[in-house]
């Protein structure tokens, strides 16, 4: 502590001096005009003194006015840059403005600054790239207010098992604050207000501490199952010289491993799935790199086992024969083994929750079917959030990630397999096969109701924007759920970026921040990102216009308009109706509505510098539409296409 | 997506051929019924049914059924009670959804052939 002392100049003092300095020079020429002089002056003799003899009489020692040549925010930037932290998604704030400065200066713009209009952007853009490249970004906030702001996007991250590496900036020495300001936005324990929802955190009191804690933050962020987690950058530490003796050495990063699962389970469990009549894997973040996809074809395929796909990341392709996930219930129902990979809700797979007021669930599978969990979600439990879901009793669990147990379970699947199984392996693959192409007929039809509706069925915008997109190497970057699923009903998804999932938590706001982040990811490999956004997530997070605009970030976004919180909507009639009271829509849309004014939102987008038309309300307008957005968007710019939509 | 597949299995319920003798309404009216009564937030404005709600039109369930079915739902429905929306009112929503044109044939849509 004394090294440190001695070598370091205090931020402190080194900020006093900086502020008179600056006084000086600001009374510079003022104080010469008025240097007092021999001259009769109309001036009464006790006057207060001048900006100059004020910033003589109060100047600190010379001594206290210094350089700060190698700043501790040099080497903070060097470890980001050691971990591949490529990019730094921020709004500026003061608490982290050392780290701010040496990515420019002394990193040369790496990790390279992309500016968020909000600290929930930041994270949910960090929660879009990490989904898409596999690995975080930086992300800096304020200690306290930006971390606040930061706070849901950080609980979707957690819940969506997305690494993002935030780094917080904080004064902790009362000492150092400057005023009020520095004071509001300091906190005693910086990791507290998520803590709940991170990984793990740390308030680094040294660089050496910093550095070591920096590896060990991303390590725990990229073994499964991968999280946010979050470093204070203090203040001091950052703006301060590092010391003389200090050993610039960055920790190493190991290759990190993935736990994979029990060698004795995992033979147990091959010999259920060999031995079962109709074995079904579920799987909800199983493919956590575009090798989970490959495996899990390849596991399905060696048993001619259904799958279904929750799709919180493409697990499984589309329109693969086995692919059940159209007629799920059924495929549950039909099911005498299940395994779950990455399932975080195992409860709603096997249950169906009726009820009109009350929560009545019911059993959806047969008498004596086997269930098995595999997952990592069992490694990392916390108490508070309750995103563990409804507890639901298995056969037989194995705490591991799931992508790293396939391989050991697809060998051990091909070693049993006798030439009795494989034929009747074959048999079932027909038959799941038939039912799955009767399922994606039965969408086709289900989407051409309505199909000429104005406003304009969500079913023909999805259509009209896969046949823009099909032959293009295309990325759906937003959710489904609010479309009703149609593109994942009608569009032939294989590949792992051609769709993400949704919001980790179910948090509004997280659609358009992440679909951008997902979009700046794609960039660097020439995809075309399309996002189809619902209004009322997008007036929660406008700001990544601006975002997409300045930093040329190519992203189609498609409008679902229907000029509401929608779901909200229908929340409130179900109320209104177990009330008996019933509910005219005009009263329905009391603080569900967003009309009265209609929000504009290519007039909006253009506000900010993206290209955009519309509101389009006839079908018929959308596919030229789309064509003009495409050619903008492979230019490398957003485009924004408003649609007024049916409801879902 | 479960929560998707909850409302498939009505719909092959709703939307089975109307019976003859089915008593007229009054289809333009129906039509402001549909969304007085906010039918349309989940079912479509066209009947046509998503995720939130199952297809009604064209071909609607005959009076009586659609009648029994939204004064005693299951799944996330709720029940409409007499109170809430009177049986003439339901004809009327009824001859609406009788009256909505059939889409065209899939075959017919290049879009749904890709």
């Amino acid at each position: 502590m004394a090294k440190k002392e001695k070598s370091a100049v205090g931020r402190r003092g080194f900020l006093k001096g900086a502020a008179v300095g600056a006084a000086a020079i600001a009374a510079g020429p003022a104080g010469q005009a008025q240097a007092p002089t021999n001259a009769p002056s109309s001036r009464p003799a006790a006057l207060p003194p001048t900006p100059a003899q004020r910033a003589a009489e109060t100047s600190p020692p010379a001594e206290d006015i210094q350089i700060v040549e190698r700043p501790g925010s040099d080497y903070m930037v060097d470890v980001f840059n050691s971990l591949g932290l490529e990019y730094l998604f921020a709004t500026p704030g003061s608490s982290f403005r050392g780290i701010h400065e040496s990515a420019i200066n002394h990193g040369g713009n790496r990790p390279e600054f992309i500016t968020c209009m909000h600290e929930e952007c930041s994270v949910a853009m960090a929660n879009g790239y990490a989904k898409v490249e596999g690995k975080p970004v930086l992300v800096c906030a304020h200690g306290t207010v930006g971390i606040q702001h930061a706070a849901m996007a950080i609980y979707n991250a957690y819940c969506d098992q997305a690494p993002v590496f935030i780094v917080a900036g904080n004064i902790s020495d009362a000492a150092e604050r400057r005023g009020r300001v520095e004071w509001l936005h300091a906190v005693q324990d910086v990791g507290a207000t998520v803590r709940e929802y991170t990984k793990w955190d740390d308030s680094p009191a040294s660089l050496t501490h910093f550095g070591e804690s920096a590896v060990r933050a991303y390590q725990l962020a990229m073994t499964p199952p991968t999280m946010p987690v979050l470093l204070a950058a203090d203040g001091v530490l950052q703006e301060s010289p590092a010391p003389t003796d200090f050993d610039w050495r960055i920790p190493k990063l190991p290759r990190i491993a993935a736990p994979a699962g029990d060698s004795t389970a995992v033979a147990e469990l091959a010999r259920m799935l060999v031995a079962a009549e109709n074995p079904l894997f579920v799987a909800s973040r199983s493919a956590r790199t575009p090798e989970g996809l490959r495996l899990l074809i390849e596991l399905a395929e060696t048993l001619q086992a259904g799958v279904i796909d929750q799709q919180r990341r493409m697990n499984f392709p589309g329109r693969h024969p086995l692919n059940q996930t159209q007629r799920a219930r059924q495929a549950v129902a039909d099911a005498d083994l299940i395994v779950g990979l990455e399932v975080y809700d195992f409860y709603g797979v096997v249950h169906a929750l009726g009820g009109q007021v009350r929560v009545i669930p019911r059993t959806i599978t047969k008498p004596g079917v086997k269930l098995v969990s595999i997952s990592s979600s069992d490694l990392f439990y916390k108490s508070n959030y309750q995103n563990f879901q409804r507890y639901q009793d298995v056969d037989l669990s194995i705490p591991a990630d799931a992508e790293a147990t396939l391989p050991a379970l697809i060998d051990a699947v091909k070693r049993l397999l006798t030439d009795d199984r494989k034929r009747a392996s074959q048999a079932r693959g027909a038959k799941l096969a038939e039912a799955s192409r009767q399922a994606l007929d039965q969408a086709r039809a289900a989407a051409s109701y309505g199909w000429d509706a104005s406003p304009v069925s969500t079913a023909r915008l999805s259509a009209e924007l896969w046949a823009q997109i099909k032959n293009e190497d295309w990325s759906l970057v937003s959710d489904t759920f609010w479309v009703s699923n149609w593109p994942l009903r009608l569009w032939d998804m294989n590949k792992h970026y051609h769709f993400l999932g949704g919001a980790g938590g179910e948090g509004v706001g997280y659609l358009a921040p992440a679909a951008l982040g997902a979009a700046f990811a794609n960039k660097k490999h020439g995809r075309l990102s399309v996002s189809i956004q619902s209004d009322g997530d997008l007036m929660m997070a406008n700001g990544v216009l601006w975002t997409s605009a300045h930093h040329r970030i190519p992203l189609l976004t498609v409008m679902h308009n229907n000029r509401a919180y929608h779901q909200e909507i229908m929340q409130l009639q179900r109320v209104a109706n177990q009330h008996n009271r019933g509910v005219d829509i005009d009263k329905c849309k009391i603080g569900t509505a967003i009309e009265n004014p209609n929000i504009d939102y290519a007039k909006l987008a253009q506000s900010m510098g993206v290209q955009a038309e519309g509101p389009i309300s006839d079908p018929k307008d959308l596919a030229a539409a789309i064509r003009r957005g495409i050619q903008v968007v492979k230019r490398g710019d957003p485009y924004l296409i408003d649609v007024v939509t049916q409801p879902r | 997506m479960m929560r998707f597949l909850v409302f498939l299995s009505f719909v092959a319920v709703l939307t089975a051929q109307a019976p003859k003798g089915t008593p007229a309404g009054n289809a333009e009216n129906g039509k402001k019924l549909f969304v007085k009564f906010g039918c349309y937030t989940c079912h479509g404005y066209q009947g046509q049914g998503g995720a939130a709600g199952a297809r009604l039109a064209p071909r609607p369930i005959a009076l009586a059924a659609l009648i029994a079915y939204v004064r005693h739902p299951s799944g996330s429905m709720p029940p409409f009670t007499d109170k809430v929306v009177k049986d003439v009112e339901l004809t009327d929503i009824h001859a609406f959804l009788a009256s909505v044109p059939a889409p065209p044939a899939v075959k017919d849509i290049p879009l749904l052939n890709q």
